[in-house]
């Protein structure tokens, strides 16, 4: 009898432990999330195409382009160097994140730049500053933080931008005028600059012809080619020139909005 | 750091707490959530109480000293809060009006559960059915020492009763559950 029983209670706790089952994978992320140690993200419309958006409380913590096959929380952490897990951007973020894909300018949106060096971050803040349509050589922005020798330094700082398009890291190019290179390639970067209306095969071929600065034979005035001021000279009082020594031999001055001569 | 491989669990933890706390996840979220299964409602309650129970687990570790944290019995803590959430599973679950209730045993909501065939579901329900029949204490004993796999010690330390008592219980449970199946097995 006694055999019978534990024989019987045996097949209970196998059926028993047999109710012992997996966990869904998402709990584990939702308490990485929950408890900070992982960003969530979610996916939104940008300028060319879907964007992978990670966030925290802090704010943005990382932008990265969706393109099918890649995994968003592996392209993500390597971007900024954190967990990221699925989740939903609130909406009052989402918003904010649209108006500035929309407008082209930061504004107030909350970028995570807390892991940066005080340089990236300098470097990031200045690029902000550059207005939607218009392209800065990487030695400009180095001369606006004061810092003129770090061309380079500036160059992989944009390269490591944990936010691009937010941050827009596309509108600086190279110092002969020409739109260089990008972390997520050069299509995506004429793209983003296209869509803010930028003519990038007008601003590549004036770099092939080696032209840097523009300016108007009425104001005596010269910008960088893509400054909103310089963009609207008309052809007939357009100049050309090569150098910042020969607009200025020529008598002409440097525009006070896109202060060509920090370039 | 060579010896991190080696080290135990709470001592990673109270090296570097947020370093080693996924790790803490892995190792205990089945484990939790397969327990929690069976002493709550539905599958979408036992996510929410797997999820606060982590939840809460961190938390209240940031505030421990890393002394506390090494001597920590990891797994009996975690279901001392777990146990605690269980219980007000069914109060907060009346709380969210407007969500579409899962009939108890259903087997549905666990998105691993969806690729069991349709006999392993059935004998789900039933067993679900039988352990909801138990008086609590005996379900969470049986259920933590069967499903869970907790020693009884640990269970002594997670429910706060003796390792008599516990073992008690879990010989009780086990008794009416076989004595359930006689019964259905015997019109």
């Amino acid at each position: 009898m006694t055999a019978n029983i534990s024989a019987a209670d045996a097949a209970v706790t196998a059926a028993l432990a047999a109710l012992r089952t997996r966990a869904p994978s998402t709990i584990t992320d939702r308490v990485l999330a929950d408890a900070g140690l992982a960003d969530r993200y979610d996916v939104v419309d940008g300028p060319t195409g879907p964007l992978w958006v990670s966030f925290a409380e802090r704010g943005i913590t990382g932008v990265a382009p969706a393109r099918p096959g890649e995994d968003p929380a592996q392209l993500l952490a390597g971007r900024h160097g954190r967990r990221a897990v699925p989740g939903r951007l609130p909406a009052r973020l989402r918003s904010s994140v649209e108006r500035v894909l929309r407008t082209g300018r930061l504004g107030g949106l909350r970028v995570d730049l807390s892991h940066l060096t005080d340089f990236q971050r300098a470097v990031l803040a200045k690029t902000a500053q550059i207005p939607p349509g218009q392209i800065r050589p990487y030695g400009w922005v180095a001369r606006e933080i004061g810092q003129p020798a770090a061309v380079r330094a500036v160059g992989s700082a944009l390269n490591r931008n944990p936010v691009p398009v937010l941050v827009p890291c596309h509108r600086v190019g190279r110092s002969d005028g020409a739109i260089g290179e990008y972390a997520f390639g050069r299509p995506m970067k004429r793209a983003l600059l296209a869509a803010e209306g930028v003519d990038t095969d007008q601003v590549e071929a004036m770099a092939e012809r080696r032209v840097r600065f523009v300016g108007s034979d009425t104001t005596d005035i010269y910008c960088l080619p893509t400054c909103h001021h310089g963009r609207r000279v008309t052809e007939r009082h357009r100049v050309e020139f090569h150098s910042r020594e020969e607009a200025e031999a020529e008598g002409y001055r440097a525009c006070k909005v896109c202060r060509p001569a920090a370039a | 750091m060579t010896s991190s491989l080696a080290a135990s669990l709470p001592e990673r933890l109270a090296a570097d707490l947020d370093g080693a706390f996924p790790a803490l996840v892995r190792a205990h979220v089945d484990g939790i959530y397969s327990g929690v299964r069976r002493l709550v409602p539905t599958a979408a309650d036992a996510e929410d109480v797997t999820q606060e129970t982590l939840v809460r687990a961190y938390r209240a570790l940031t505030g421990y000293d890393p002394a506390r944290i090494a001597e920590l019995r990891v797994r009996a803590w975690l279901w001392t809060i777990a146990l605690n959430l269980c219980r007000n599973a069914a109060r907060r679950r009346s709380r969210r009006v407007g969500e579409v209730s899962l009939a108890e045993g259903d087997g549905a909501a666990a998105p691993d559960d969806v690729a069991a065939d349709a006999i392993g579901v059935l004998a789900e329900v039933e067993w679900s059915r039988r352990l909801a029949r138990l008086p609590a204490p005996l379900r969470t004993a049986v259920v933590l020492r069967h499903v869970a796999d907790l020693p009884y010690a640990e269970i002594a330390a997670a429910t706060d009763r003796p390792v008599g008592t516990v073992k008690a219980d879990v010989h009780r449970a086990l008794d009416r559950l076989r004595r359930m199946l006689e019964e259905e097995a015997s019109p």
